[in-house]
């Protein structure tokens, strides 16, 4: 019994950590339209991995449905970049991305997190 | 008649409208939208009026197929009590949940506490205990949905937040007395405990403190809501000889707009008739009200003190200096200077960690605690769980940056980001650039001293006449200075300009010569008597020139740049707060000598060609100081680009708002001075949050595992946790709003 609990707890422990922190590849979607709409609800961006053609310019759509006031900002770190999202109402945010790589987009605090990979 | 209610109708700007026959159009296109009960298209300021309730994207794209353009012409005051109506819709929301689960939570903690049995030897207490288990489960889904919907999606996500450790924390307690209820049997006798009242309480008291930093963070944005509220609603437009009141957002360029006494100006333009006194200390801090005649520009948002006027628009909607103001404060407030990577880092990292942390502790309690093991590692785990806070780490920077932004904007500081900010409150040398920061930047004339049989008047006259032609500054501070003490303008023949040394000619009959001791000298003029004067003149940082009639030595005319009139005291100020300060300037060094003397500079450096100011500000840096650099952002720009921190000074609101990392709204050097204290006040201020946040989490997590109960027998209880937990994040909300009541040392010592 002892060594079971243990072991469950341990094995509970390697499942956190690979289940929140070793990176996996992300199904991200491909926005091959110019505008794509993303709803921020529950703690979560959907879609939250993008991916997008260089040089190309597109409209991200946020929906805010969250009221938190968590959800009230998206930061774009890279792009030095920050947008009050008002609750239930749309939001657009024109990007052109010209190098490839990864952009990250997120909350105030990092807790909702979304990324855009540039190809 | 029925009346019909309809929704606030939406305002568009259309493009492409070129024509009256397009106005038919787009009212049909817009009037085919689902929703729309009245489309008006208002063909003069290219705009459509919907009324109904329609769906403002099909409203686009209606447009569009039609064969034009729309947006949404957005009105922010309209935005932002949208805004508040959400967030207090969301507070009276949070406090309902709050109020539900505390409703169930406090009565069935006192029962615990007054030592009412919470136990499950009888059948008929397991089945009170069941009842009260599942009104738990309808209070924990009724306050606390949102927890364990969030938990759920962010964990599908990969990530995990608050609402990961809440819904965790919470529903293990509340899985545990359940599971004693049901099946009593599988949990060792000793360990038979109930926890429902802690699973509402938690919920109940973390509603609470949203609730309580929802209102919190409202006042955060105070500053931004104050520029908002600068803005007109409406202008009184002149259109085909009629005055009319429209709405700002349908002011076109180059409407003539009349402004009464008492009210705002409605948008940036050039007056055009009449005069009067502007209060735009909203704008610049400055409190003397400024004189507007024809000619002047006019800046949204400011207030018309005396009189009535009439100007032209020249910048409508967001191009308005007003609006270009209220876009960087918004922008500014949330970007995050370098001190809150670490808390970024660590919070992207912190909830998973936590949960590692629980599974640890609940091991360690369960191999090496007492009896009743599981009892001690239920509660251990839910508490390290509850007490953890990731959101006061992932707040502190960002909520203080916002209030210290807007504080510095109340003061006519523009600060473009987090990062200059917090430069800023690292300064220890100070480059301040002589003409137009530390003195006004707009030469007159400070001595005329007329030596023979001429006047100083017919002097000046004659100087004045001399150089109507001319566009050097120095010549224009002479034709005012004439001006302003009504001297005619003579009529000059033979004029010639000797490059570089001044000009001759003939004006009332007799040969002038005006300009340097060269000139003189070239000329034969005795001028050896009165060299001295002309030195002594330099010495006080003033432009001596030598004015002869006839080949005779008539006298002096000086030409100053005066100091603005609290330089002095500024630059007290700065020295005051440690900062070195070395003056930078293109003039000759006796001038330059002259003004760091009278201002209290020691060190300048003087006769510097503007590409040479750069090279300045590297020499100081790589004397290891951190380098702020004032100049007036056009001439300095690689020197601002190139300092830590480039401060751009402007007089009145007549600046370029995004050349620079810090844009002094009000000419005055006081800026740079409160600048600096308000940049070391948000700093001061996120270092506070950050070290609450770290010792909070640094402390509160281990006695949660129970540290202390080897020495002291004490362990923490999961609702105490949870108080603290809701509590941390309003306290790191509160003491950020403590920077609003920041005040200028200036204003202090006055």
């Amino acid at each position: 019994m002892v060594i079971l609990i243990n072991l469950l707890g341990l094995l509970l422990i390697a499942f956190i950590v690979w289940w929140f922190w070793i990176p996996r590849k992300t199904s991200s979607i491909e926005v091959d339209k110019d505008l794509i709409e993303i709803t921020v609800d529950n703690g979560v961006y959907t879609p939250a991995h993008l991916q997008l053609e260089a040089g190309k310019p597109v409209t991200l759509r946020f929906l805010r449905k969250d009221s938190s006031p968590c959800a009230a900002l998206v930061v774009f770190d890279e792009l030095e970049l920050s947008e009050e999202l008002p609750i239930g109402k749309t939001k657009d945010i024109v990007l052109t991305l010209d190098k490839p790589g990864k952009i990250h987009f997120a909350c105030q605090m990092k807790m909702y997190r979304g990324d855009i990979a540039v190809v | 008649m029925d009346t019909k209610i309809s929704a606030k109708p939406v305002h568009l700007s259309l493009t492409g409208v070129s024509c009256a026959a397009c106005v038919s159009k787009i009212e049909k296109a817009l009037n085919a939208v689902p929703g729309v009960d009245r489309a008006e298209v208002n063909f003069a300021d290219r705009s459509a009026l919907v009324e109904g309730e329609p769906d403002t994207e099909q409203l686009i794209t209606a447009v569009s197929q039609a064969g034009y353009g729309a947006a949404v012409i957005v009105d922010e005051e309209q935005a932002d009590k949208e805004k508040q109506e959400a967030e207090y819709r969301h507070y009276i929301d949070l406090l309902k949940k709050m109020a539900a689960a505390l409703a169930l939570g406090i009565p069935l903690m006192l029962y615990g506490l007054s030592g009412g049995p919470m136990h499950v030897d009888t059948l008929n207490a397991r089945i009170a205990w069941f009842v009260i288990g599942l009104l738990t489960a309808g209070i924990m889904t009724f306050s606390g949905a949102h927890f364990y919907t969030g938990a759920v999606k962010s964990f599908k996500a990969h990530s995990a937040n608050m609402d990961t450790l809440i819904a965790l924390g919470t529903g293990t307690a509340w899985l545990f007395s359940m599971a004693v209820v049901l099946a009593p049997s599988l949990v060792p006798e000793s360990s038979r405990h109930l926890y429902f009242e802690a699973s509402a309480m938690i919920i109940g008291l973390i509603n609470l403190g949203l609730a309580l930093e929802v209102r919190a963070r409202g006042k955060t944005s105070e500053a931004i809501k104050r520029l908002i509220g600068l803005q007109a609603r409406t202008a009184r437009v002149i259109r085909n000889n009629e005055e009319m009141d429209i709405a700002i957002s349908d002011v076109l360029l180059d409407d003539i707009i009349r402004v009464r006494p008492g009210e705002k100006i409605p948008v940036d333009g050039r007056v055009i008739e009449g005069s009067t006194l502007i209060d735009e200390s909203m704008l610049t801090g400055e409190p003397m009200p400024v004189e507007k005649k024809s000619g002047d520009e006019v800046v949204a948002g400011t207030l018309n003190k005396s009189g009535s006027i009439l100007f032209q628009a020249e910048k409508v909607g967001k191009d308005t200096v007003l609006a270009h103001i209220i876009n960087m404060v918004r922008k500014a407030q949330n970007s995050k200077p370098s001190i809150g990577r670490l808390a970024d880092k660590i919070s992207a990292i912190f909830v998973p960690s936590v949960m590692i942390i629980a599974v640890i502790t609940a091991l360690i309690w369960y191999n090496i605690g007492p009896a009743p093991q599981l009892a001690y590692m239920l509660v251990t785990a839910t508490t390290v769980l509850i007490i953890a806070c990731p959101c006061a780490l992932g707040l502190a920077t960002p909520i203080s940056v916002m209030v210290g932004v807007g504080k510095a904007a109340e003061y006519g500081i523009l600060i473009r980001n987090g990062e200059a900010l917090q430069q800023s409150s690292q300064l220890t040398c100070m480059i301040l650039d002589k003409t137009g920061t530390i003195t006004a930047g707009q030469p007159t004339v400070s001595t005329v001293q007329a030596i023979g049989d001429f006047t100083s008047d017919t002097l000046l006259q004659y100087a004045a006449s001399l150089e109507s032609g001319s566009e050097h500054p120095l010549a224009e501070a002479i034709v005012n200075a004439a001006r302003d003490k009504n001297l005619q303008l003579l009529k000059v023949s033979n004029f010639k300009a000797i490059a570089g040394h001044g000009v001759s000619a003939v004006v009332d009959n007799k040969t002038l010569l005006f300009g340097n001791q060269k000139l003189m000298q070239d000329n034969n003029v005795a001028i050896a008597d009165h060299v001295k004067m002309a030195n002594d003149l330099a010495k006080e940082a003033q432009t001596p020139m030598f004015f002869a009639i006839d080949g005779k030595f008539a006298g002096i005319i000086a030409v100053s740049d005066p100091i603005k009139e609290d330089s002095i005291a500024a630059i007290q100020r700065l020295k005051k707060i440690g900062i070195r300060i070395v003056m930078i300037t293109g003039d000759n060094k006796e001038t330059a000598r002259a003004v760091a003397k009278k201002v209290g500079i020691d060190e300048f450096f003087a006769e510097v060609l503007p590409e040479q100011k750069s090279e300045h500000v590297a020499n100081l840096q790589r004397q290891g100081e951190t380098v702020g650099m004032t100049g007036d952002g056009i001439n300095d720009a690689p020197a601002l680009a190139l300092a830590n921190v480039g401060f751009a000074i402007g007089t009145g609101t007549d600046v370029a708002i995004e050349s620079a990392d810090i844009t002094l709204m009000r000419g005055s050097l006081h800026g740079i001075v409160d600048a600096i204290d308000i940049s070391k006040a948000t700093v001061r201020n996120i270092k506070q949050n950050l070290f609450g946040a770290f010792a909070y989490n640094g402390l509160g997590i281990p006695v949660a595992a129970g540290i202390l109960f080897p020495f002291t027998g004490m362990l923490l209880n999961p609702v105490i946790a949870g108080a603290a937990m809701a509590f941390s994040s309003v306290t790191v909300v509160s003491n950020a709003n403590r920077l609003r009541f920041f005040k200028s040392s200036l204003k202090i010592s006055e």
